[in-house]
């Protein structure tokens, strides 16, 4: 499928999503600019306050976006999932160019108008609305700009706490090794940001002093205005009813359910969903949720449940020292769950996730490697890619190297986990810490080396449940015990690759799977 | 109050003015009376305190010590808004808002206290004609399209606008070239004599002061150290005076006058 025919088919999803991002950004730098420009001004009147706060707004600035919406989701009011946490994210980035703009642009004023305007007898009032203000105007804009173009990027980000926007096509092509869908969502983001700087630009130049000079300026600016005014009010409608499709938690029977940001998580999401929806309850989807925001979303009571593994709850939540036994991984984990975070673990779904050691198949074939002992010895002249997790975990590559005596001819690539397999494939790297269940592993021709010293801990797939979900919805116990023992290894590589080599949607795939398995 | 018209339009009582960063004061014992009517021209030389003079009477700096009345009143007693708006202010370069037109910056004033519409245009055109600018070629430009000379003329019509009792001008004309500047200075004269204005005009130009001034102050390092009108100051033996009157002697051998 060319890029056309793909645009063709997709039109009304990557509409939705422009829109969405489009929001997001307008939203957030409309609010930025109403909380920004006047903290501006107030720095220039208190001099006390101006390092701080700049120092503050710095700061903020810095913080990276996953931290921040980790940080956010438990918080009342301003977080949970979805739109409201990825703009208050948004807001506390574009806050720094705007304030400082608005600082730099009033102080820049030259110093004999406001003596003048002083000494004609205006007042502080009179002089920032007519004097600082309108002569501060281009800078001020350059900083909203700035801001605004920096927001188009970060949204991308926004997809992974839920709000939608270009980053979910980039994330899933990221994923699903689709060039189609990466510039399907980097392309129009692309667009924005150059359509946001070209046209504040305008804006800009209006209000500097040789655009003024001009004649005949009423009409471009007038323009202007209606523009931005008829945006903002498509972004309130938009951001209105995204709100009104949030709105969760009230009603008695629905289910909010989560996913990770891949594909398996996805699927397992929406075979929960399905089959609750099968039995009438509501299901409110929160999918593609970054990092391990799932996690601080299901303890703050956004969401209802989401698949986890076992492994990964071990070592990554409760920060224990990988162990290789399997029921006392899942025991332990539904103990501690229970207590610490009132959250109930389903019955394990019949497969295990584990890390694969994935070499390509012609080097497998070759040196005629099997297991991970055996590529020991090759590894000295070969490169590694690992995923983010995979290299700082605990059960990752810090004791999975020492475990094997394993070294590579540099440090390896920490890149994006779905990078390390286009990594492998084009021979940039030499060896990748994939999924097990992976569907691409047969359609790349990887081969995965087995875990001969049995390092790597358990990963069998689970829900993770609210206790008091099962209170409200009835029907999820019988759910999930239906859903234990239900997929194989084998099974659910399978389903990942009708996803993410067949392009098909979730949401079909799991249809299909279900079918049998709900009549009976 | 009518014991008010009697006295000195600005009087000084014993003004000093410091600030703590400088070790010593800005401006030193200053007493000094301003009658209605004249134009009392501040002579001096950079850091004198000839625009700290100026700045304290219309309440841009309040004294450290002893009181500047204006009208009879204290500044500290007046509402600091209240005297900037009866007080006309000229300074180097016009500040003019550059984003104004040549009109608003003349209105500005007259606006500040709700003239109605038709009153401010009149006046601006009243002010501009003046002034010498030709209200239907200047009115709507900005600054940036006029001449510095034009940009002063538009300065000083704007400080007339709300028809002040007092003018405020701190080397007014310092920038601009010798045939522009004369040619506002005799402006001058014949304005503040037809409006009947007081004003007080700091300049560093000797030649300045005695084309403009009725009467002369001479500061030197925060001190009015002679206050005498133009002929007198020719002949004064004061040794700051002399030194200025040695620079005219000079400029007069000098045909070009480049160093005014």
């Amino acid at each position: 499928m060319n890029f056309w025919q793909f645009l063709q088919q997709n039109w009304n999803e990557l509409l939705t999503l422009v829109g969405q991002h489009l929001t997001l950004v307008l939203i957030s730098t409309l609010i930025a600019v109403v909380i920004g420009i006047p903290t501006g001004i107030l720095l220039t009147r208190k001099k006390a306050l101006r390092n701080p706060i700049l120092g503050i707004a710095n700061v903020m600035q810095t913080i990276p976006s996953l931290a921040l919406f980790g940080f956010l989701i438990p918080l009342p009011f301003l977080g949970g999932i979805g739109a409201r946490t990825a703009i208050v994210a948004l807001v506390v980035y574009a806050l720094l160019p705007i304030i400082r703009n608005t600082v730099t642009g009033i102080l820049g004023v030259d110093h004999n108008v406001r003596e003048a305007a002083v000494a004609m007898g205006m007042t502080d009032t009179q002089i920032l609305k007519q004097v600082e203000i309108p002569l501060a105007m281009s800078v001020i804009l350059t900083g909203v700009r700035v801001a605004m173009v920096i927001s188009v990027g970060v949204t991308t980000i926004a997809a992974a706490v839920g709000a939608g926007g270009l980053g979910v096509y980039i994330f899933r092509g990221l994923r699903q090794y689709d060039n189609n869908l990466l510039l399907a969502g980097a392309l129009p983001a692309a667009l924005m940001a150059l359509a946001a700087d070209f046209s504040l630009g305008l804006l800009e130049k209006h209000f500097s002093l040789e655009g003024r000079v001009k004649k005949h300026r009423r009409w471009g600016f007038t323009a202007s205005i209606v523009a931005v005014v008829v945006i903002a009010m498509l972004a309130a409608l938009g951001i209105w009813r995204a709100g009104r499709g949030q709105a969760t938690g009230e009603a008695g029977s629905r289910v909010v359910v989560a996913s990770k940001d891949f594909t398996e998580s996805i699927l397992l999401a929406e075979i929960v969903a399905q089959s609750l929806e099968a039995r009438g309850v509501t299901v409110d989807r929160q999918y593609e949720l970054g990092g391990n925001l799932p996690h601080d979303a299901l303890v703050a009571g956004r969401i209802d449940l989401y698949p986890e593994y076992t492994g990964t709850a071990y070592t990554a939540i409760l920060r224990h020292p990988p162990i290789t036994d399997p029921r006392a991984v899942y025991d332990q984990v539904k103990r501690e769950y229970g207590e610490r975070f009132n959250a109930e673990v389903s019955p394990p779904l019949g497969f295990e996730n584990t890390f694969a050691i994935l070499v390509r198949g012609a080097d497998a074939r070759r040196l005629n490697l099997k297991t991970i002992s055996e590529a020991v010895p090759q590894a000295r002249k070969w490169r590694a890619g690992f995923g983010q997790d995979f290299m700082t975990r605990a059960d990752g590559y810090p004791g999975f190297s020492k475990a094997y005596g394993l070294k590579f001819v540099d440090q390896p690539r920490e890149m994006d986990l779905s990078l390390t397999y286009i990594a492998l494939a084009s021979n940039k790297v030499d060896l990748i810490a994939g999924n097990s269940t992976e569907g691409r592993i047969a359609a790349l021709d990887f081969v995965q080396l087995t875990d001969d010293r049995r390092y790597f801990p358990p990963y069998e797939a689970v829900y993770l449940v609210r206790k008091d979900t099962f209170k409200r919805v009835p029907q999820l116990g019988e759910v999930l015990a239906k859903l234990a023992n239900s997929i194989s290894t084998e099974e659910m590589r399978r389903l990942n690759y009708e996803v993410d080599a067949n392009k098909r949607a979730p949401a079909e795939v799991v249809r299909e799977w279900l079918q049998p398995r709900l009549a009976t | 109050m009518s014991e008010a018209n009697n006295t000195a339009l600005v009087e000084f009582r014993d003004v000093s003015y410091a600030v703590p960063a400088l070790p010593a004061p800005i401006l030193s014992d200053l007493d000094l009376k301003v009658e209605r009517g004249e134009t009392l021209v501040l002579l001096g030389e950079s850091g004198c305190g000839k625009t700290t003079t100026l700045k304290l009477i219309n309440r841009l700096y309040l004294p450290t010590a002893g009181e500047v009345l204006v009208e009879g009143r204290p500044t500290t007693d007046w509402d600091p808004i209240q005297l900037r708006r009866r007080t006309g202010y000229v300074i180097q370069d016009a500040g003019l808002f550059p984003h104004f037109t040549v009109a608003r910056n003349v209105a500005l004033v007259p606006s500040l206290e709700n003239w109605d519409a038709s009153r401010i245009n009149d006046r601006v055109r009243e002010l501009l004609s003046l002034v010498g600018l030709d209200p239907e070629k200047y009115a709507e430009r900005y600054p940036r399209e006029l001449s510095g000379g034009q940009r002063q003329r538009v300065g000083v019509a704007r400080a007339l606008a709300a028809e002040p009792p007092l003018l405020l001008l701190d080397e007014p004309f310092g920038a601009l070239d010798p045939l522009t500047r004369a040619s506002l200075q005799r402006q001058f004269v014949a304005l503040t004599r037809r409006l009947g204005k007081t004003a007080i005009f700091v300049t560093h130009d000797l030649r300045e002061a005695l084309r403009l001034g009725s009467r002369i102050g001479l500061m030197h390092a925060g001190r009015l150290v002679l206050l005498e009108t133009p002929d007198n100051f020719l002949n004064s033996e004061e040794e700051h005076a002399r030194a200025y009157l040695e620079t005219l002697k000079l400029q007069v051998e000098d045909p070009d006058g480049g160093s005014a």
